[in-house]
């Protein structure tokens, strides 16, 4: 089969993509290896919702029409939401169509799929950049009584056995997997490596209102200062519940979870913990400070600070004097590990040389360089600071449509 | 009275510029970033010993310091040692405190902020009943360690923490002391 261009992946990215190929009269399909919205669909938490607004999943041709815009989507809601934008970009769309190989051919590409095969001039991979979970080797070494799973397999604390569970991670997800773990009545130790920390409200608004209005989710990649770090940055540790409150570390130690340090080594069923966690939070601490001196130097400067409640700062991060720097997992009653440890891409069918050593894409803020009509989609940081947002993607997909029809001629 | 010149740049003695070209050759030749670093030690008597530091390995070749260094170690007199010289967990301490110290001026250089003078105190707990063996309940280690930093710098203190607690997260020592690490000991 022949097409100009094919998309990978029907999520956010991959139909924004196609509703601004649509608009530029490009030629194209859209491949799908499950369902739309597959990993919102079958790979998250009960519990979960968007760490955005409502209002803040703007997509190219769809803003938000409901009536709660400072509502977060639970997984079915962001689904649907997914659903109708695919309804209204109605793209030439492929489901249950997983991609077997992305090669070179002639001055373009050959995408072969379990439907078939297309010949291409163009390829754009928007399947995303949570497809496999991410866990550290030493979790070899962990005693086999003790289960284990990650956060694509985690489902709600009742499916736990009764007994203690240590947390590895404390990044968004960690953080919202160790606070309803806890509240369920079993005790939760959290290893803590480097996090980022933010409260949800700040003088009475969202913090992503905050990161709108300044114009922080709009720095482009080719501004910010240390680009690599910025890529490597966890999400905030935040949560979408209903009444906005924070998943910070202090509010984890005020129900209970024992904060201990970065998972560094496990020897003969017993854990080790690294004595840094105290650096760690204060690192995160002054970090959300500075973010927090940005919001109230911008609101000064554009006359909202009377519209907006006063400025304050979140109580520092409390850390025991001594925290522990190892656990024996059985004698501590410890029966489940949930590795929060972060997600990578899936680029097992991509047969073109562009990964790097630690196998990342080599890109250019999307445009694959080393591969003409090559585009990637949705990782972080990709062009902008929103980039891995659903509201980041409609701006990706028009810039990187545009160079991809230069590309075309 | 603020002693800032704008004019002048700020100096604290690191060629950051050099550091930061390291950063980037090292991350496109990943086994010349590969070092290993070496001491070698003689007992004198009793508790007393000398370690002499010359060589290493680094940048795919065998280097050298300029001249050989030697560090002496013993224990004090309540030891019922000679008391020579420091003992080697104070010695470690020494290594700590040099290298955040390191660490603070090459992270200011690099946030151009001027350091006018940077001092520090290292106290670390130890209960001796570990290494007497009264106690196998007690670790032979530190308890603990906390470091006090003086730093006079034309920065806020919160910049000033920043640098700090970014000296700690590039540290080797830090991470050597607050990690573990496999230690292979052999009779050859």
């Amino acid at each position: 089969m022949r097409t100009t261009v094919v998309v990978i992946g029907a999520g956010q990215a991959g139909l924004a993509m196609s509703w601004w190929l649509a608009e530029r009269s490009i030629d194209h399909v859209v491949l799908e290896r499950g369902e739309v919205a597959n990993t919102w669909r079958s790979e998250r938490w009960d519990s979960l919702t968007l760490l955005t607004p409502n209002w803040q999943s703007r997509l190219p041709g769809q803003g938000y029409e409901g009536d709660d815009p400072d509502g977060f989507r639970t997984m079915t809601e962001t689904v649907e939401f997914i659903e109708r934008y695919a309804t209204l970009v109605a793209p030439p769309l492929r489901t249950h169509c997983p991609v077997v190989s992305v090669r070179r051919a002639g001055d373009g590409y050959q995408v072969a799929t379990q439907q078939g095969t297309w010949q291409c001039r163009a390829v754009v991979l928007a399947a995303g950049a949570f497809n496999m979970a991410q866990v550290p080797a030493l979790s070899a070494e962990i005693p086999p009584d003790i289960a284990q799973l990650t956060t694509a397999r985690y489902r709600n604390p009742e499916s736990l056995e009764p007994g203690g569970v240590m947390v590895v991670g404390a990044a968004a997800s960690g953080a919202q997997i160790a606070e309803e773990i806890q509240r369920s009545g079993r005790p939760v130790t959290l290893a803590v490596g480097e996090h980022v920390r933010a409260p949800r409200m700040y003088r009475g608004r969202d913090v992503q209102w905050w990161m709108d209005a300044t114009g922080l989710n709009d720095e482009r990649y080719d501004q910010v200062e240390n680009l690599r770090r910025a890529r490597a940055l966890s999400s905030f540790q935040i949560a979408g519940h209903v009444d906005r409150r924070n998943i910070d570390l202090n509010a984890l130690t005020a129900l209970g979870v024992a904060l201990v340090g970065r998972l560094a080594a496990v020897r003969e069923g017993k854990v080790q913990f690294s004595g840094s966690l105290r650096n760690l939070c204060e690192l995160a601490d002054l970090k959300q400070n500075r973010l927090l001196n940005t919001f109230d130097e911008w609101a000064a400067a554009h006359g909202v600070g009377d519209e907006v409640d006063p400025p304050h700062r979140p109580e520092p991060t409390r850390v025991v004097a001594s925290p522990p720097l190892g656990l024996d997992l059985r004698r501590a009653g410890i029966r489940t590990i949930v590795w929060a440890t972060g997600f990578r891409p899936d680029y097992s069918w991509l047969d073109i040389a562009v990964l790097d050593p630690k196998g990342n894409i080599r890109h250019d803020g999307g445009v694959v360089t080393e591969a003409p009509g090559l585009y990637v989609m949705g990782l972080p940081f990709l062009r902008r600071r929103k980039s891995s947002l659903i509201d980041g993607v409609g701006d990706d997909a028009r810039d990187l449509s545009a160079h991809l029809a230069s590309h075309l001629g | 009275m603020a002693t800032t010149q704008p004019d002048k740049p700020v100096d604290n003695g690191v060629n950051v510029e050099a550091l930061f070209g390291a950063q980037a050759a090292l991350a496109a030749t990943p086994e010349a970033a590969r070092f290993k670093w070496r001491s070698t030690v003689e007992w004198i008597n009793g508790t007393h010993s000398r370690s002499t530091i010359e060589g290493f390995y680094g940048l795919g070749a065998e280097q050298k310091h300029k001249k050989p260094f030697t560090f002496e170690a013993d224990h004090p007199e309540i030891f019922a040692a000679q008391d020579a010289a420091a003992t080697p967990v104070e010695i470690v301490l020494a290594g700590l405190a040099s290298c955040l110290t390191a660490g603070v001026a090459a992270v200011a250089q690099a946030r151009k902020i001027q350091l006018r003078s940077v001092s520090a105190t290292l106290e670390a707990g130890m209960d001796i009943r570990g290494i007497l063996g009264v106690d196998e309940d007690v670790r032979n280690g530190f308890d603990g360690i906390k470091v006090t930093y003086k730093i006079d710098a034309d920065a806020s203190p919160a910049d000033i923490k920043a640098i700090v607690a970014q000296s700690q997260k590039r540290s080797a020592v830090y991470d050597i002391i607050t990690n573990p690490t496999n230690v292979t000991v052999e009779v050859a």
